[in-house]
């Protein structure tokens, strides 16, 4: 980063908002594909629960929470900027959307913290984290509380998200990048944005990949799955 | 009707030693990895017993297998509902604390120890992180009662019995105990199956084996709370969850799994049974003491010509239907009432049965007295040291008749013989016996026969598995030829 912010503003701005982004969501798409069709079998949350279960509960749940919370946020402010303003005119109902989106990135917090301590401090469950584990974790940190200090330093995100950053990425979706939107953001929001983009751009690399393989089917499935070697010539329907 | 056929299994705990060669078989064949070390597919238990993982039959606490008003048949902890909300942290699943950290030793240290005035020793490291360890515990840390006071005192099944029966099965001096080898059950109803979020379980319809596609588990671990019989297995190293295959490719090949193959007290039958799977749920909703003949009534009989119309309706090869009629578990199952399901209460219906044991026979409980009644040579089975309700509790949902018909039956025929080939017990006894057990001297042979004298191809009787059709499925055979030789999994390619 201190090396970029020497870089002449304009290229600066360019660099992060303009092509950082395309970068990671290319890298996104492909690497995910690729893995998914050639190494399918790393598809996995990889869950470290058997070897430890208490601390396992106080990191795992908190985060997961408290994260979906946040990024379902994040994408209703994206895909409805209006809906949040509208909702936002009366100062009530801002203040108790902001407080209810910091208390679930202090919730991710708490989780992330505890979910490295415990990470560090058992030997077993360090048994099965590897390095890509701990770039994570730290990009996670700075994800999070960056995001944090948002909503703290700079209130009513949920606000100005709508008028800033919600034109910004519609204006990526449809390749027409306008990096006016974000270049004149406070810095924290800035390092927010990059860091987020390079956990996308790292995602496919990462344990991540089980966000994409959430068990939606199960839902809607019959009881019981059996596999036949061939269609059966009458198959009599089994719950 | 919907015929099926499954591959299903006896084993006959009156023969067991409890020598563990199956265990070790079947661990040098597929769990000797790194993530594996801790999972026995087929484990071996005392019983008065906590087992494997510890106390895996209490469900309060595990909350596996199914559950049923009478009327619903759900999951106990991972139905839809409760799954959902639970996924980022399982409460019912078994950690490694509950089965055992598995160790080695530092063998190297004996032979390459610098000169010193101590003898070298090798001492006992983890094989998950390599670091010395104190061992706690291990798979069989109970075997032949050893720490009874902990573990068999704690066994779930003695709430079936009564004060004084518990008192009875605790004072250790009197102890009766038997062991229970124990595999994958390869349900009719599995619970694993349906718990599993990716639907990476599945049964095979062809033999009824349960696998684990290892592509599309997703470590969501339903499936290990699930199973009441706790036989999947969470591998810790690639995030996968893992159970006991039935050898499936030694069956392919005709042979008996490693672990029928290698037992040395030759306890272990395999073979196929018909079954009705459309009648599979209703069956479930039964209650407890019910179950037994509920689920003897979804094994059809092969010999029946309804049946082998059904059958063949069905698409089940007439091959399958012949080896059907050979099977040897289904004589030991239906035709004799013999072999019994392991714990039929938990709605899974397991395919894997056991003929309850008749130990120790000649060893009646006298007040505070074993008395071993040489004169009568067996002793009423109402009066053996291991009480009926607690076989019933294993074996039989709680209804303790099916159990006292099989012991009872069993009795008349070490009667029978012993009168045939000792001739101490007279024609009239003995016969009598047979009656009152509801047992011709014909089935008695039979049963005879099957016990002690049957070679491997009379107690594994592998149905054809037909893996021509399955490989037809999953390969065009003209799709490769002219294209890569052997040793490329996705041919050679320039680019």
């Amino acid at each position: 980063m201190s090396e970029t912010l020497s870089l002449p503003d304009v290229f600066d701005d360019i660099l992060l908002f303009a092509v950082l982004p395309y970068v990671a969501c290319v890298l996104f798409l492909v690497v995910t594909i690729q893995r998914y069709r050639q190494r399918k079998f790393t598809y996995s949350s990889l869950s470290s629960q058997f070897l430890e279960n208490r601390m396992h509960f106080w990191g795992s749940v908190p985060f997961h929470y408290g994260i979906l919370f946040v990024l379902a946020g994040h994408a209703v402010g994206f895909f409805m900027p209006q809906a949040i303003l509208g909702w936002n005119a009366s100062p009530l109902r801002l203040f108790i959307l902001e407080v209810t989106g910091l208390a679930m990135a202090l919730l991710a917090l708490i989780g992330l913290v505890n979910i490295v301590l415990r990470r560090r401090a058992n030997p077993k469950i360090r048994k099965v984290t590897n390095l890509s584990d701990w770039i994570l974790y730290a990009m996670l940190l700075v994800q999070i509380a960056s995001g944090i200090g948002v909503a703290v330093g700079h209130g009513w995100g949920s606000s100005w998200f709508a008028t800033s950053i919600s034109p910004w990425l519609w204006s990526l979706l449809t390749l027409n990048p306008e990096v006016a939107y974000v270049a004149s953001l406070p810095w924290l929001v800035q390092v927010h944005i990059v860091s987020a983009f390079l956990l996308i751009a790292v995602f496919p690399f990462t344990r991540l990949v089980h966000i994409l393989v959430i068990p939606n089917p199960y839902l809607w499935r019959r009881t019981q799955v059996v596999i036949w070697n061939r269609p059966r010539r009458s198959a009599g329907p089994k719950s | 009707m919907d015929v099926r056929s499954q591959i299903a299994m006896v084993f006959h705990l009156d023969k067991c030693i409890g020598c563990h060669t199956c265990s070790v078989a079947c661990k040098n064949v597929w769990t000797d990895r790194e993530g594996t070390e801790y999972m026995w597919w087929n484990n071996v238990e005392t019983k008065p017993g906590t087992g494997y993982p510890t106390k895996w039959e209490d469900q309060d606490a595990y909350k596996g297998g199914w559950k049923t008003d009478g009327k619903n048949l759900d999951l106990r902890s991972t139905s839809k509902t409760k799954l959902v909300p639970n996924i980022f942290h399982n409460p019912t699943m078994p950690s490694m604390d509950d089965y055992y950290e598995p160790w080695t030793y530092t063998y190297d240290e004996l032979f390459n120890a610098p000169e010193g005035d101590d003898q070298p020793v090798a001492r006992p490291v983890s094989m998950i992180t390599g670091e010395p360890m104190d061992i706690e515990a291990g798979p069989n840390w109970d075997d032949d009662l050893g720490g009874s006071k902990i573990y068999a005192a704690n066994d779930p099944n003695l709430d079936a019995l009564d004060p004084e029966q518990r008192e009875q099965m605790r004072a250790i001096e009197r102890m009766a105990f038997f062991y229970l080898p124990r595999i994958c059950n390869h349900c009719l109803n599995p619970s694993c199956v349906a718990s599993c979020p990716s639907g990476a379980l599945y049964k095979r319809g062809e033999d009824g084996i349960v696998l684990v596609n290892q592509e599309r588990c997703r470590a969501w671990r339903a499936c290990v709370s699930a199973c009441p019989y706790k036989k999947t297995y969470y591998n810790w190293s690639t995030g996968k969850s893992e159970k006991c295959i039935l050898c499936f490719p030694r069956l392919e090949a005709g042979e008996a799994p490693a672990c029928f193959h290698s037992c040395v007290g030759r306890i272990r039958y395999l073979g196929n049974v018909l079954y009705d799977a459309s009648r599979i749920r209703d069956t479930a909703n039964k209650p407890d003491h019910e179950l037994v003949d509920a689920q003897r009534d979804l094994i059809l009989d092969p010999t029946d010509p309804d049946v082998i119309k059904a059958a063949r309706d069905s698409g089940v090869p007439d091959a399958v239907i012949d080896s059907a009629k050979k099977s040897p578990v289904f004589r030991w199952v239906k035709e004799w009432g013999l072999a019994l399901p392991l714990h039929v209460e938990f709605r899974t219906f397991p395919m894997l049965f056991y003929v309850p044991p008749l130990l120790p026979v000649m060893s009646v409980v006298d007040g505070n007295v074993i008395s071993n009644d040489t004169d009568k040579l067996f002793a009423d089975i109402e009066k053996a040291r291991a009480p009926i309700e607690y076989l019933a509790r294993l074996f039989a949902g709680g209804n303790a008749g099916k159990v006292r018909y099989a012991l009872r039956k069993q009795l008349s025929v070490r009667l029978w013989r012993r009168h045939l080939t000792v001739g101490d017990i007279s024609k009239e006894i003995a016969e009598q016996a047979l009656r009152e057990a509801e047992c011709s001297p014909e089935e008695a042979d039979a049963i005879y026969r099957l016990t002690a004298l049957a070679s491997m191809d009379e107690r594994v009787v592998v149905p054809p598995m037909q893996r021509e059709q399955a490989i037809e499925m999953l390969k065009d055979p003209h799709e490769h030829k002219q294209s890569a030789g052997f040793g490329f999994r996705d041919g050679p390619m320039r680019v």
